[in-house]
């Protein structure tokens, strides 16, 4: 093991298996006039990049007619909880093809259970 | 060479990962594999007592290189400090070398978390670079018939007749000594001579550094 995987190993968390086409939500702390609260954010994956302590998740919605996508840092403290709603059956690792689709067009069918 | 230092240990940069702070925050750091050091000289000496330094040895030359790596006068500097040869060796000026006696071992324990640091390495080298890369020259006009894309423009009046001392131009770019200066220090762990510090450090991965502590940086 190298010197930095043996660094990152403690905060290292354990994660839901999920991958791009999935629907999942993020549970994030965030911290408002000195109290802290659970904010959710639910929506596709859009792609997981990145390894070690500093791998990422980008997730996309479309929340009233406006795309939104947002990055998390999978194993930052503040990343609370992720769950896995709903398995997407895609074929490639990063749909930014979603971005230039629209409702019926933007569908990703469910994987099967295999 | 002039500031004088208040600690200081030679290393070697591991690479830079992220890490989280208490409050979620992910923080740069940069893996220095600091020393162990080994004190290889001390001064003042009686007959110079002007300069106060230590030379610091690090990285020993294990038995069966030392014939390949070690010629006859080196032998004899390290057989005289009565420590193992080392490949590394830098002097560092101290404002006091008490706690440094001759073949005194160095670690990274001499610093603390939050400490500030300065590091010291030799940068990457990128070879023959052009105006843009080497002096951030913003370059010409990409197309309308421009055939001045990544030139360096003119390089001065025609007045003056010639090109001045230090114009700025195309050439060789890094691998040159650089210091980045005031890094603070995130964790020390003593066992393993880790010192992770916050930000970017010169030089390729396995590349000494010289990590200094000035002694006007507040301890």
């Amino acid at each position: 093991m190298t010197a930095i995987e043996e660094v990152e190993k403690s905060q290292l968390k354990d994660l839901p298996d999920f991958g791009p086409g999935d629907q999942l939500r993020v549970q994030v702390k965030v911290i408002e006039g000195g109290r802290e609260r659970l904010q959710a954010f639910q929506g596709t994956v859009l792609k997981r990049s990145g390894k070690g302590l500093g791998q990422r998740v980008t997730i996309r919605r479309v929340s009233h007619a406006v795309g939104v996508e947002r990055g998390f840092l999978l194993h930052s403290p503040r990343v609370e909880k992720i769950e896995v709603l709903r398995r997407g059956r895609v074929r490639r690792a990063k749909l930014y093809y979603l971005r230039n689709r629209q409702g019926r067009g933007a569908r990703i069918r469910e994987k099967r259970r295999t | 060479m002039a500031a004088k230092l208040a600690k200081a240990i030679l290393g070697r940069k591991l690479g830079m990962t992220q890490i989280f702070a208490e409050d979620g925050e992910a923080l740069p750091v940069t893996l220095l594999e600091a020393g162990p050091c080994v004190v290889v000289q001390r001064r003042p000496r009686a007959n110079d007592p002007s300069v106060v330094g230590v030379q610091l040895g690090f990285d020993e030359i294990p038995e069966e290189k030392r014939r390949r790596l070690l010629n006859k006068p080196m032998e004899g500097h390290f057989k005289q400090a009565g420590v193992s040869p080392q490949r590394h060796l830098r002097e560092f000026r101290l404002v006091d070398t008490e706690d440094f006696a001759v073949g005194k071992e160095v670690r990274a324990d001499i610093f603390a978390v939050g400490d500030k640091v300065d590091v010291s390495g030799t940068s990457k080298g990128k070879g023959f670079a052009g105006a843009m890369k080497r002096h951030g020259f913003h370059g010409g006009p990409a197309s309308h018939g421009s055939m001045s894309h990544r030139r360096p423009a003119s390089s001065g009046s025609t007045d003056a007749a010639r090109v001045f001392k230090g114009t700025k131009k195309p050439g060789h770019m890094g691998a040159v000594r650089r210091t980045v200066k005031g890094l603070t220090i995130v964790r020390v762990e003593t066992e393993k001579n880790l010192v992770l510090v916050k930000g970017a450090v010169p030089g390729p991965k396995g590349g000494l550094v010289e990590i200094t502590q000035l002694a006007s940086a507040g301890g």
